[in-house]
C-alpha cells in the first residue's frame, strides 16, 4: 500500500471515531424522551439530523485548554460523540423537541396524533 | 462498571471498535504504570488532566450537575472531586416504559494526586457544557526561568 493510502485510511479512521453517548430512553403514551450525556458539547458543536427514520446525534467537545497545555492523564480521547437511533412510523420526527443543558442532551419525540392511545368506546346493543 | 451485553448500539461493527478499544485501553499502554486511584473505563465522571507551566488543570466529564452541588476538595496533594447525579427517568409508573438506563446516577467520587509543585491557596474550578475544570496554580519555585549567562 503506497503511503498516500495509508494516510488517507489513517485520517479516515481518525475521522470515524467516537465515543458513543451514554442514553436513557423512556416512553410515556404521548412519546419517547431521549437523554444523551455529552459533556463538554456546546450548542453550536451539536448536530441533530433526521433521515428517513433514522435519528443521528453527533456532538465535538469543545476544548477549553489553556494555552501549551500538555495531556498528563486523559480517559476522554476522542473528543466525538456519535450515536444513532432507529424510529419508529408512529413517532412524528417532524416535532422532536431538542434541549441541552450542561452537557446533556433531552429529546422529546412525540407520537403523531393517530398514533396515541384511545380508549374505545364499546357500544352496547 | 460494563455495559449490558444485550445492547448493541452501533450495530455489530460500532462493538468491535468499541472492543478494540478497550483492548487497546487495558493491553495497549503495556507497562506503563497507571495511577493508584484510576478506575476501569466509563466509571463516572472521566477525568483529563493537564498541565502548563504555569498551572495543573484536571477536567472532569461530568454533564447533567448543578455547580453547587460538586464537592471539590484539595487535601494534601490529592485533590477529590464528588458529587450526586440525580435520575432523570420518572420513578415507577404504569404508563412509563423504559428502554434504556445507560447514565450513571446517584453518588460519585473522583479523586487525583497532583504533583508537589502546585500550589493549594490557587485554585479555581468553573462549569461549562457538563465538564468541571478545576486549575490549581504551580508555584513560582517550579515555574522554568531562564538563566543568563554571564
Amino acid at each position: 500500500m503506497s503511503d498516500d493510502k495509508q494516510s488517507i485510511q489513517n485520517t479516515r479512521e481518525q475521522d470515524m471515531r467516537s465515543t458513543l453517548p451514554r442514553c436513557d430512553v423512556f416512553e410515556d403514551e404521548s412519546g419517547i424522551t431521549l437523554l444523551a450525556d455529552l459533556p463538554g458539547v456546546p450548542r453550536e458543536n451539536l448536530e441533530l439530523k433526521v433521515e428517513g427514520d433514522t435519528l443521528l446525534i453527533e456532538g465535538t467537545v469543545q476544548p477549553q485548554t489553556p494555552d501549551g497545555l500538555e495531556a498528563v492523564y486523559a480517559e476522554v480521547r476522542v473528543p466525538r460523540f456519535r450515536r444513532s437511533f432507529t424510529l419508529s412510523r408512529e413517532l412524528d420526527s417532524q416535532r422532536i423537541d431538542a434541549n441541552l443543558k450542561d452537557g446533556v442532551l433531552t429529546l422529546r419525540i412525540p407520537k403523531a396524533e393517530h398514533a396515541q392511545p384511545r380508549r374505545i368506546s364499546v357500544q352496547a346493543g | 462498571m460494563y455495559e449490558s451485553m444485550l445492547n448493541f448500539p452501533g450495530g455489530l461493527f460500532g462493538e468491535f471498535d468499541r472492543l478494540r478499544r478497550e483492548l487497546d485501553d487495558v493491553f495497549g499502554v503495556s507497562g506503563l504504570p497507571s495511577s493508584i486511584r484510576s478506575v476501569a473505563p466509563g466509571a463516572v465522571p472521566a477525568i483529563n488532566v493537564g498541565r502548563t507551566p504555569t498551572s495543573v488543570e484536571v477536567y472532569a466529564f461530568a454533564p447533567g450537575m448543578d455547580a453547587s452541588k460538586f464537592e471539590v476538595t484539595l487535601d494534601r496533594g490529592v485533590l477529590r472531586i464528588s458529587g450526586e447525579r440525580p435520575s432523570a427517568i420518572p420513578a415507577q409508573d404504569d404508563k412509563v416504559q423504559v428502554y434504556s438506563r445507560e447514565r450513571g446516577t446517584g453518588a460519585f467520587m473522583r479523586a487525583v494526586s497532583l504533583p508537589d509543585d502546585i500550589d493549594p491557596a490557587q485554585v479555581r474550578a468553573s462549569y461549562r457544557d457538563g465538564v468541571l475544570m478545576v486549575s490549581i496554580a504551580r508555584r513560582e519555585s517550579a515555574q522554568p526561568t531562564r538563566i543568563s549567562v554571564q
